[in-house]
Formats: C-alpha cells, sequence, structure tokens
C-alpha cells in the first residue's frame, strides 16, 4: 500500500547485472557498497522515500484524536502509537539515505508535491471510531503488504520493515481491541464503529493499488525481489484476514455483493471503485491539501528552529577547535 | 453530557490532584505538537516528554482516588471535573505556542520537577515516595533535552535568541506559583515547597545564563491555579480534552 503508485524501470544487461540477478535470485542481500544497477536504485528510493512519507503524513489523521482520546489510557496509547509512525518514518529516511539522497532533498520532494504518499491518510479522521479502523484496517494492510518486505534484496530496507513489522502488528491488535470495546459499548459506540468500518473498508481494500492487470509495477520490481506478491493477492489476503474479524465484531462490512466461495476458500467482494482511487490518488481527497498544508505549515514554522540547531552546533565546533 | 463529579478534597486529595493535574496539562500541551514539530526527531522527544508526563498523571490519580475513597478513577478526574476543579500550575496550562515557548516552559519546569520529585521521594507516603523516584529520572531527562534547546534557541540565531527571550518573558509572571507551599498538615507527605526556590533559582539562572538569556523581574506573579482560578486558556483546553468522553456518559471506552 504505501508503496502504490511505484513505475518499474528495466535495467540495462551486462557482467555486473547478471552476478547481481545472480546474488539476488540467491536471496542474497544487497548492501549500500554493493554494485547494483541504477533502475534498482532509483526504484527503491522512490519506494523506501514514499514509504518514509506515508509514515509521517500518517501521522495527522491519527494525530487529528490525540487531543481528544475519550480515556487517559487511550489518550497515552494513541500519542505512543503515532511516536511509532514518527519513529518508522526515521528508520525509512535512514534506509533511503544509504541510496544517496539526503533526508532534506526527499522531505523536499514531498513538500514539493515531487513526492507521493499513500492516498488513505487523505481521508479523514471524524469520529473516535476511526481511530480503531485505522489501526485495524489501515495499520493491517499495511502488514499484508509489509510482511513480505522483511525479505526485500535491499538489505536496509528490509532490516528496517522487520522493526517496523513487529509495530504495525502491535497496532493493529490495539485498533481492533478499540473497535471490539465500541462494539461491546452503546449504541452510539455501535454506530460509531459500523459508520468508521463503512468509510474505510474501500480506501483500505484500493491500498493495495490497481488490479494486476491494469499495474504498470511488476516486472522489475519483481525480478528484484522488491516485490513478491501481486496487489491483488496480497489484497485478497487481506480481505480473507479481515472479513471473519468484522463478522465478530458484528459489523457489516459495506458490500452487498461480499460472498464466501467454497470453491475457492476465498471472501470474494463486489467491483471496487477505481475511479475514487485515481481521483484521491490526483488530489481530490477530503484531506489532500490539508494533510500536505499542514507539512508544509511545520516545516516553515520549524525553519527558524533548525537554523538555531545548526547555528550553535557551528559555534560549538569553533569553540571545539 | 455528563456532569461534573463532586470531589471530596482532604488536603492529602487537593495535594495529589494538583501534582496530577500539572502533569496532565502539560502532557497535553505536548501532545499539541504531534505532526507539526520543526525536525522530525522532535516529534519523538516531544511525545516521549509527553507520555512520561501523562503516565504521571495517571499515576497520582489512583493515588488520589484511594486517598478519597470515593470510588472514583483516573477518567473520572481527568474528563469529569470542571474548569475551576482543577488544580494544576497556571504555568503548564500556557499555550503550546511556538517551540521557544514550549521548550523554556519544559525546562524551566522540568529543573523544578526534577527537585520536587527528588524532594517527595523521601515522603513518609510510601506509595507516593516510590513514584516520585521514578518521576524524578524522568524529569530529569526532561531538563537535558529541554536544556539543550535552550541553549541552542539562545545561542543559536539572532532570531532564536530573541523568540527564546519573548517566551522567557511570557512564562516569567507564572514561575512564583511553583513555590507556593502545600498545606501545613502534609508536612510529613509533602516537600517543604518554598525550600525548593533557592536551588531551582540557582539551576535556572546558570542554564539561562549560559544560553545568553535574562529572567525578567516581575512585579505581578500570578498565582490562583491551585485553588481553580485559571487564565483563559484552560477552558479551551478542557472543552476539547473532555468533549467525547463527556459526550458519552457512562460509555466505556
Ligand atoms: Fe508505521
Ligand atoms: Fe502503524
Amino acid at each position: 500500500m504505501y508503496t502504490q503508485g511505484l513505475v518499474s524501470i528495466e535495467g540495462a544487461g551486462g557482467a555486473e547485472e547478471e552476478r547481481f540477478q545472480a546474488r539476488v535470485d540467491a536471496e542474497e542481500r544487497i548492501e549500500p557498497n554493493d554494485w547494483m544497477p541504477e533502475a534498482y536504485r532509483r526504484t527503491l528510493m522512490r519506494q523506501i522515500s514514499q514509504h518514509a512519507h506515508s509514515e509521517i503524513v500518517g501521522m495527522l489523521p491519527e494525530g487529528n484524536w490525540i487531543t481528544r482520546a475519550p480515556s487517559l489510557k487511550r489518550k497515552a496509547a494513541l500519542l505512543a502509537k503515532v511516536q511509532d509512525e514518527g519513529g518508522h518514518g526515521l528508520y525509512l529516511y535512514a534506509a533511503a539515505e544509504t541510496l544517496g539522497s539526503s533526508r532534506e532533498e526527499m522531505v523536499d520532494a514531498l513538500l514539493e508535491g515531487r513526492a507521493k504518499y499513500s492516498s488513505i491518510f487523505n481521508y479523514p479522521t471524524r469520529t473516535w471510531a476511526d481511530i480503531g479502523a485505522i489501526g485495524w484496517l489501515v495499520d493491517g494492510a499495511a502488514i499484508m503488504n509489509q510482511i513480505p518486505l522483511c525479505r526485500c534484496s535491499y538489505g536496509p530496507y528490509a532490516r528496517a520493515m522487520i522493526r517496523i513489522c513487529r509495530e504495525e502488528s502491535f497496532h493493529q491488535r490495539q485498533g481492533y481491541e478499540i473497535m471490539l470495546t465500541l462494539c461491546r459499548g452503546t449504541e452510539a459506540q455501535k454506530a460509531m464503529a459500523q459508520d468508521a468500518l463503512d468509510r474505510w473498508w474501500w480506501p483500505c481494500l484500493m491500498m493495495f493499488g490497481p488490479p494486476d492487470a491494469q499495474s504498470q509495477h511488476g516486472d522489475a520490481s519483481t525480478r528484484w525481489k522488491i516485490k513478491r506478491f501481486s496487489n491483488d493477492g496480497l489484497r485478497q489476503k487481506f480481505i480473507d484476514a479481515t472479513v471473519p474479524q468484522a463478522h465478530y465484531l458484528g459489523l457489516t462490512v459495506p458490500d452487498p455483493e461480499l460472498r464466501f466461495d467454497q470453491a475457492s476458500g476465498h471472501w470474494l467482494t463486489g467491483a471496487i471503485d477505481w475511479e475514487e482511487f485515481r481521483r484521491v490518488l490526483a488530489g481530490g481527497g477530503v484531506c489532500n491539501r490539508e494533510r500536505m498544508e499542514a507539512r508544509r505549515r511545520a516545516h516553515e514554522e520549524g525553519a527558524w528552529v533548525r537554523e538555531a540547531a545548526l547555528a550553535y552546533a557551528a559555534k560549538q565546533r569553533r569553540v571545539a577547535a | 453530557m455528563s456532569v461534573a463529579i463532586a470531589v471530596a478534597e482532604t488536603p492529602l486529595v487537593r495535594f495529589l490532584l494538583g501534582r496530577a493535574d500539572d502533569a496532565l496539562i502539560l502532557g497535553h500541551r505536548l501532545s499539541e505538537w504531534t505532526g507539526h514539530a520543526p525536525i522530525l526527531e522532535e516529534e519523538l522527544a516531544l511525545a516521549n516528554m509527553g507520555l512520561d508526563l501523562i503516565g504521571q498523571a495517571r499515576a497520582l490519580y489512583a493515588m488520589a482516588a484511594e486517598a478519597e475513597g470515593a470510588a472514583h478513577d483516573e477518567d473520572d478526574y481527568a474528563y469529569l471535573r470542571d474548569e475551576g476543579q482543577f488544580r494544576n500550575l497556571l504555568i503548564v496550562e500556557r499555550p503550546r505556542g511556538d517551540f521557544a515557548d514550549t521548550m523554556l516552559r519544559q525546562a524551566l519546569y522540568a529543573i523544578y520537577a526534577e527537585m520536587f520529585w527528588q524532594a517527595t521521594s523521601r515522603s513518609t507516603h510510601r506509595e507516593l515516595a516510590g513514584f516520585a523516584a521514578k518521576a524524578a529520572k524522568e524529569m530529569a531527562y526532561h531538563v537535558r533535552h529541554a536544556g539543550a534547546w535552550v541553549m541552542r534557541l539562545g545561542g543559536g540565531t539572532v532570531e532564536s535568541h530573541a523568540r527564546a527571550q519573548a517566551a522567557l518573558e511570557r512564562l516569567a509572571p507564572y514561575l512564583d506559583e511553583m513555590f507556593d507551599g502545600e498545606d501545613p498538615s502534609l508536612a510529613a507527605i509533602a516537600p517543604d515547597v518554598p525550600a525548593l526556590r533557592k536551588d531551582w533559582d540557582s539551576a535556572a539562572r546558570t542554564l539561562l545564563g549560559e544560553a545568553g538569556l535574562t529572567l525578567p523581574d516581575v512585579p505581578y506573579p500570578q498565582r490562583g491555579g491551585r485553588v481553580g482560578r485559571h487564565g483563559e486558556t484552560l477552558g479551551h483546553l478542557l472543552a476539547m480534552f473532555q468533549h467525547l468522553h463527556r459526550s458519552h456518559p457512562g460509555a466505556t471506552w
């Protein structure tokens, strides 16, 4: 999901590339100082930085409820969760930096609108139940996408993902537990939980990216063992895991065509509205503008702080010298 | 809407609620930075300090509940008291302001709180004494972290220096209140708070001096938080903080 919107670039042959491919095929990890095709480097750089940006922008919709969390326990847990997401951003920027771009350059690309982040964060968090739904569904979908990345051919990315996945699965359980508490609560709480599922279900299915038939990704990323499963395969895994969880909560999945297919053992859904996906990706979501404005404002209002830190460090170095 | 609870405030309950409220309100102010900090590393540090303080508040509310003996819990105290029932210092309810306001307050308050909890670790209230030792360690980290920022801001650029000095001027009227004494009946439980002033003055003035900042003279110090006479900003904070909880009386979250 955090990796949607990638365009693969085919590499250009050669003996070095053959050796590189042989190492990838043998499941060896590629490290920053190893030779790698330029297209591999650029693909990873884009994917990892996009993933990092998603973690950072993703702090905003959940941050929206930290000051209003309904109990001290939930407030502390949510603050810690959003802090984890910031930490994910930090490891991922560090992993991307090993490919030769600085965090400043990557952040500039985001703020100037040249880099993407996951479209899911352009949806608003209207009620407290959205915090439960995000943990359960958005972190849940993220895990489906990210577990295979723990075996990504690029060492620094794979190692960052191992650490991140551990925390994401904690977030997912915590989100589900929020939903469970709401669903066992008052009528108003149950209605809040159902409304959140109604709004987040389809966007979460879109997090896995366009259907395989239309996907421009694929070949090179798959050959390089960056991507190991298809969008549709991961989406189906998510659906199969999540539908029974929704039923356990006593909630209705907002899809009249949803049915269990005995023959394949899968839950089959109705058609996904890819028009909505394209619209939100292109800037037409409820919060696209607010998200970018919030990030730009934090960056601009923080400029004097960063300048002060640099100036002070430079003065300290002069004193030491 | 839930109506406010009535709290049977013995001196001990009032003392514990005051310290819990300090931690909760300051923790809330720090949490307002989430997603908006100037540097990613600071997102994490501000959240860390906020989590320490919210954790401290929860432990203190639990002790207040035990002292009150009225079956109130942490959320009753946090969500179901009205503004006039909050016992926090005025300094912690001041708006988060810019990064200088936040870090100057954090440093000056943390220097005080570390000393306060250090002294409280010798309390005859066993549970409180144990808690205080841990809280003092947490606040020592806040002193280091926020203190380092006071140095950077004071000694960084012309702008950061001016902002830090302006923040200090805004905070100064609220410092005296920190040293108001507790009820005399609590002599064995609470430390001699006014006696902390001397050490605080020397630590705070050392830090500010090294940062090139000057603590202004304050002709009219502000006080009243401990008896529920707050400024205009706490009401807004509580309106946001309490609204969801109060909109669903009796619900479990
Ligand atoms: Fe994350
Ligand atoms: Fe997460």
